[in-house]
């Protein structure tokens, strides 16, 4: 290499550099509620990283069209992670010193790594369907909100719904039920749950990982063929469920017994199996595709009509296009309810919104208002508790679309809550947090 | 141009045993160490720190540690992410099952059960070697996955795999803010490389460099090939260990195996082979590289497209990332086989000579 072009290099990034470094620091606007939006457009789940994404940040562009919260208009910016954790790392350090409203990192990996960080930072971290499941002790976990559900109300409600297959709780004794799952923090995490209730009703706990990225399941479902278990848990993400439904199809299991995660239970997951899936059920996180809501009109109306959807227009109403739009409205909604405190019309700092959370409470009239009917139930926060509701749907595959029956179903809150806190005390040991009192959850 | 070593003359052995001969170059290497122990610290924010300096550091003394086994050994090994991730996952059992343990011992202690472990996995390497080697090495990798995602002991029956370590404490020190952390992780990597090099020009890392260069010459000569290649496998693992603790306890807090798959091990050879094999220089040259430019490149991307007038959407940037970033390597492989330290090297040789070369 010539000098010149050594030395031309060397110029070239430099200045380069310089200028990256100035746009990381350029602040966002003052009046402006700064949303930072963690998503994998790229990857191994970018299939189904895509639709959440586009749901999460449509819905901040509904709120500014509809004139943002009480006046103060969203912004927002996306960093890709691929569904790393490090790179998630990244872009939390990133967007965070840009006046970060809330975290929803939609990675149980990224979850954990974050869940040390957010107090240190003061910014809360929704995990709406994932994340740490104890996290939904807000004593300890003060910072994590995994609202609408976590995976032990998952594991929870796949076991009520077995059993109501099966005839009754009681039925579950000597049956056999095996889980496969991603092998993950998020894919272990529905098994101490699971066990609990093994040992209540006496069945059977087979559990089968798959290695990322769940290409490979070959050996899995062979197990599965020699062992021949009453009902497959499919507790997978991207391309792990599809390949797990074409192994089902292959091995000849019938696809009625599968019952999957909500993360299983998206059109990506089954579109490419097509008839192959029919039958198969997923739980759904209260909403199923909703494509008749009126949110989802007020979008295409709104928002797509005039150019600025940021995806596909067939894609608005899917399965997780809907769950990303809910995501994003629980991140508002936060925020609406902080203003009510310390003042409407304002930017909300992290820990505003924190208190928002903690106190939100979106009775049915509000959900119905915002053109949520049929789509979610009432949620309740408290200081204690950070998951707000535990409501779940039962969907099922019909070969071209997924519908939801109509009978819904909740977490049993005595024997979950025991677990809750069980874990929590044990984390909060381990941290040496000492957990809030009532007294001072009121401040 | 800038420097001659003209008028310096070596007038006793300790003065040409020196690590730096040239008065310059010390001085430099002085002001540039000084420059990370006080002027980083004042100019760096916290995002800097976080997501760039500190990841640098730790994954440097990765590199560091597979350098010298690949670089200077000879022995290609693709284990690097499992040594890593015993490195981690011991400190962190020495560290909450041991109390009191001190947060520098448990990091070591974590480097000596990785050396431990490198020893029997480097055991192949005294029967086959070079892409043969890489293959068993990767065994390494694929056991240390299993073990740890599998045996519940070491994640201390931690239900979702995941385990977590906080407060860090060094004598009364809480290494809480991003800059202590850095300071931190900077001691560690100064005195390591510093130990690097040492070892390198003594007489065990003459004998890796016989036993690279021809091992059966080496042989001749009287060096035990065993002795030589296990030595390398231990001292490596020990750095990569270190490595992996820290990168456990300091940068990410919170880890799962995951954090130390196949693609760390690839990622370290990479920065070793981009960077120069047989540097120490060339191993941070290399881990900025891998480290810092796709974050840089991630950033810088939409800037460009803003500064145009394009909006690029997030997906696209990612994908530009990757193809960038892949034909630098390819473009920096062809135009410089040798690694970016020997770019480095060719640069001074010419700036010696400017402006009147031959």
């Amino acid at each position: 290499m010539k000098l010149r072009a050594l030395a031309l290099a060397a110029a070239i990034s430099a200045v380069g550099l310089t200028s990256a470094t100035v746009s990381t620091s350029a602040v966002a606007q003052a009046k402006e509620q700064f949303f930072p939006v963690l998503v994998y457009r790229t990857g191994a789940y970018a299939a189904n990283g895509n639709p959440w994404a586009n749901g999460y940040v449509d819905y901040l562009k509904l709120v500014n069209a509809k004139g943002g919260i009480n006046g103060v208009k969203l912004s927002f910016e996306e960093c890709e992670t691929a569904y790393a954790t490090d790179r998630g790392v990244e872009c939390y350090e990133r967007l965070k010193g840009k006046g970060a409203t809330v975290f929803q990192p939609l990675s149980t990996g990224v979850t954990f790594a974050l869940t040390e960080k957010a107090p240190v930072d003061k910014i809360p971290l929704i995990t709406a369907g994932y994340g740490r499941s104890e996290s939904q002790d807000g004593s300890v976990f003060t910072w994590n909100f995994p609202l609408l559900g976590t995976y032990w109300v998952g594991a929870d409600v796949a076991i009520q719904y077995i059993a109501k297959q099966a005839g009754g709780l009681d039925k579950l004794k000597g049956k056999k039920i095996a889980l496969v799952y991603h092998d993950s923090p998020f894919g272990k995490e529905p098994i101490p749950a699971l066990q609990e209730r093994a040992k209540m009703h006496g069945f059977e706990l087979q559990l089968l990982p798959v290695a990322h990225p769940g290409v490979e399941q070959k050996a899995t479902w062979l197990q599965i063929r020699q062992s021949k278990p009453d009902n497959v848990l499919l507790w997978g993400w991207g391309v792990m469920n599809s390949t797990a439904l074409k192994e089902a199809q292959a091995t000849g299991y019938p696809r009625e017994k599968m019952t999957g995660i909500w993360w299983a239970g998206a059109e990506p997951d089954v579109k490419d199996v097509g008839a192959g899936a029919k039958g198969y059920n997923a739980l759904a996180l209260q909403h199923s595709a909703e494509p008749n809501a009126k949110v989802v009109k007020d979008m295409l109306d709104m928002v797509h009509a005039k150019g600025q959807g940021t995806g596909p227009k067939e894609e608005v109403g899917s399965v997780l296009y809907m769950r990303g739009m809910l995501s994003a409205m629980l991140s508002v909604e936060g925020v609406r309810k902080a203003q009510e405190r310390y003042g409407k019309g304002k930017v909300m700092t992290g820990e505003q919104t924190r208190w928002g959370l903690e106190n939100l409470n979106l009775d049915q009239k509000t959900l119905d208002g915002m053109g949520f009917a049929g789509v979610m139930r009432p949620v309740q926060t408290s200081c204690l508790d950070h998951m707000g509701a535990s409501w779940v749907r039962i969907q099922t595959w019909d070969g071209a679309k997924w519908v939801p029956a109509n009978d819904w179903y909740q977490a049993d809150e005595k024997l979950l809550r025991g677990m809750v806190m069980n874990a929590s005390r044990k984390y909060a040991e381990e941290k040496k947090i000492t957990p809030r009192t009532p007294e001072q959850c009121k401040l | 141009m800038l420097y001659r070593e003209n008028g310096q003359f070596k007038t006793t052995y300790a003065a040409d045993q020196q690590i730096f001969t040239i008065t310059q170059d010390k001085w430099f290497v002085i002001a540039v160490i000084a420059f990370a122990f006080i002027g980083v610290p004042m100019i760096a924010d916290e995002y800097m720190f976080r997501a760039i300096l500190i990841p640098f550091l730790i994954l440097a003394l990765a590199a560091l540690g597979v350098n010298l086994l690949v670089g200077y050994c000879g022995q290609i090994t693709l284990g690097a992410g499992a040594f890593m991730a015993v490195g981690a996952y011991a400190a962190y059992n020495f560290q909450i099952r041991i109390d009191g343990m001190p947060l520098i011992a448990a990091v070591l202690l974590g480097g000596l059960t990785s050396a431990g472990i490198g020893i029997i996995f480097g055991i192949p390497s005294l029967r086959v070697r070079g892409l043969y080697l890489a293959v068993a090495t990767l065994a390494a990798q694929f056991f240390c996955d299993w073990a740890f995602l599998r045996i519940q002991w070491f994640t201390n029956n931690s239900s979702s795999g995941s385990v977590s370590i906080s407060n860090l404490q060094v004598f009364g020190w809480t290494i809480d803010a991003p800059v202590e952390k850095y300071l931190f992780c900077l001691v560690f990597i100064v005195l390591f490389a510093l130990l690097a090099k040492n070892l390198t020009r003594a007489t065990m890392g003459r004998q890796w460099m016989a036993i690279r260069d021809m091992d059966v010459a080496a042989e001749v000569i009287g060096i035990r090939p065993m002795y030589a290649k296990l030595s390398a496998f231990a001292v490596s693992s020990f750095f990569v260990g270190v490595a992996g603790a820290l990168w456990g306890f300091v940068h990410l807090g919170s880890w799962e195996p995951a954090a130390f798959s196949v693609d760390r091990s690839f990622q370290l050879l990479f920065m070793v082979i981009i960077g120069g094999m047989g540097s120490i220089f060339g191993s941070f040259i290399g881990a900025a590289f891998i480290v810092i430019l796709p974050i840089f490149l991630n950033q810088f991307l939409p800037a460009l497209g803003s500064i145009v007038g394009v909006t690029i959407s997030t997906a696209a940037v990612s994908h530009a990332e990757l193809i960038i970033f892949g034909s630098l390597i390819v473009f920096f492989l062809i135009v410089e086989p040798h690694g970016l330290a020997r770019l480095w090297a060719i640069a001074k040789e010419k700036l010696r000579l400017w402006p009147f070369p031959h």
